[in-house]
């Protein structure tokens, strides 16, 4: 490949959203070890917010043990935009992705707006209070938050219901595609048995408007660079975005 | 007349029960006509060529053109014979031999 002058990259997937029973031991065990087993290289484990620091390491080595990078990510879900900031304010700097459930229409324009919010997701049933449209991804591609898509609701629903989701995700995905606010495909599931592959989740992806590129960024690019621009932010030396402090001291 | 492109899946099957090969590609005939409906599944040319009870894999065979619609489809599978299951695409081939050098 290296002598045609093309370089073969390997992708890096990332799920960023699995629901484990953190206190099940066994149970996150085998979830992450299955994760592991069908080529993820990253994922998030959605936390509480009363998640101590000790049970995130312990997390964070169970990981390390099977070969995944953990990620520590809540879930907020606020009852206004007032409850959205104080929540942030108290919350952001303890977890590498913070994922926004927009219930009213208030919570989920701020959130779009706010850069301290990663990601924002939508009720799955109630169409509604699906409220990503063109205002919603406008706001969004100014902040830096994507677009979360869940695939497990995909997997259970059948029917009119699933039919109904598919159509707001076709069009959900389309208008955030087209100002070019981020998609992340996750899984959003607790069982092994409902995990699956990337390259599945892909081809899940086609069922809503997502090309082979866009679909395989979405399981990939798009999580990677959220989980990486977080972690810069995190750390120590992080001033503003490209800037950041190499060395201290009075030989500078 | 144009020669049809066949594409052929390695599949692994994840159960806890022990399906015959009838109940697995119904299941997989569900999932196909549950996302696509039946005129969506005739144009797959789904057939089930090899299927292994012991090892729970398969070998399945369709058409390139409709590959990413298959793959949808087994991804979709949530329920073998009445277990919960999942399906895992392991290779896709053009032959049988090339899919059987990959997954060896």
């Amino acid at each position: 490949m290296q002598g045609c002058g093309v370089v073969a990259v390997k992708r890096f997937f990332a799920d960023l959203h699995l629901r484990l029973n953190v206190k099940d031991a066994a149970a996150t065990l085998r979830v992450l070890s299955k994760a592991a087993e069908l080529g993820y290289g990253l994922v998030g484990v959605s936390l509480a917010a009363e998640t101590r620091a000790d049970e995130i390491s312990r997390l964070r080595g169970v990981c390390g043990e099977v070969g995944l990078d953990f990620v520590s990510r809540v879930d907020l879900r606020p009852r206004g935009q007032d409850d959205l900031m104080r929540q942030l304010r108290r919350l952001r700097r303890r977890f590498e992705v913070v994922c926004v459930s927009c219930e009213s229409k208030a919570v989920a324009r701020q959130a779009a707006k706010d850069r301290r919010v990663d990601l924002l997701s939508f009720p799955l049933l109630d169409f509604r209070r699906r409220f990503f449209d063109r205002a919603e991804a406008a706001l969004a591609c100014s902040g830096l938050a994507g677009l979360e898509v869940d695939v497990k609701p995909l997997l259970v629903l059948e029917g009119p219901a699933r039919v109904r989701l598919l159509s707001w995700l076709r069009r959900e995905v389309a208008v955030a595609r087209s100002f070019g606010v981020p998609v992340v495909v996750s899984s959003g599931v607790s069982a092994e048995l409902l995990l699956r592959k990337p390259r599945e989740m892909v081809a899940l992806g086609f069922l809503f408007g997502l090309d082979e590129v866009s679909a395989l960024d979405a399981v990939s690019q798009s999580p990677v660079a959220l989980v990486t621009r977080n972690r810069e932010k995190l750390s120590g030396g992080f001033v503003a975005p490209g800037i950041r402090v190499v060395k201290e001291g009075k030989d500078c | 007349m144009k020669r049809v492109k066949r594409r052929y899946l390695a599949l692994q099957l994840d159960s806890d029960g022990l399906p015959s090969g009838k109940e697995f590609i119904n299941a997989i005939w569900g999932a196909v006509t549950k996302l696509y409906g039946e005129h969506g599944a005739s144009q797959t040319s789904l057939a089930l060529i090899d299927y292994d009870l012991e090892k729970k894999t398969a070998v399945l065979r369709t058409t390139l053109a409709t590959l990413n619609l298959v793959r949808a489809s087994l991804a979709a599978i949530t329920l073998v014979a009445g277990n919960e299951a999942a399906v895992h695409v392991t290779a896709v081939s053009g032959t049988i031999k090339a899919l059987h050098e990959k997954t060896r």
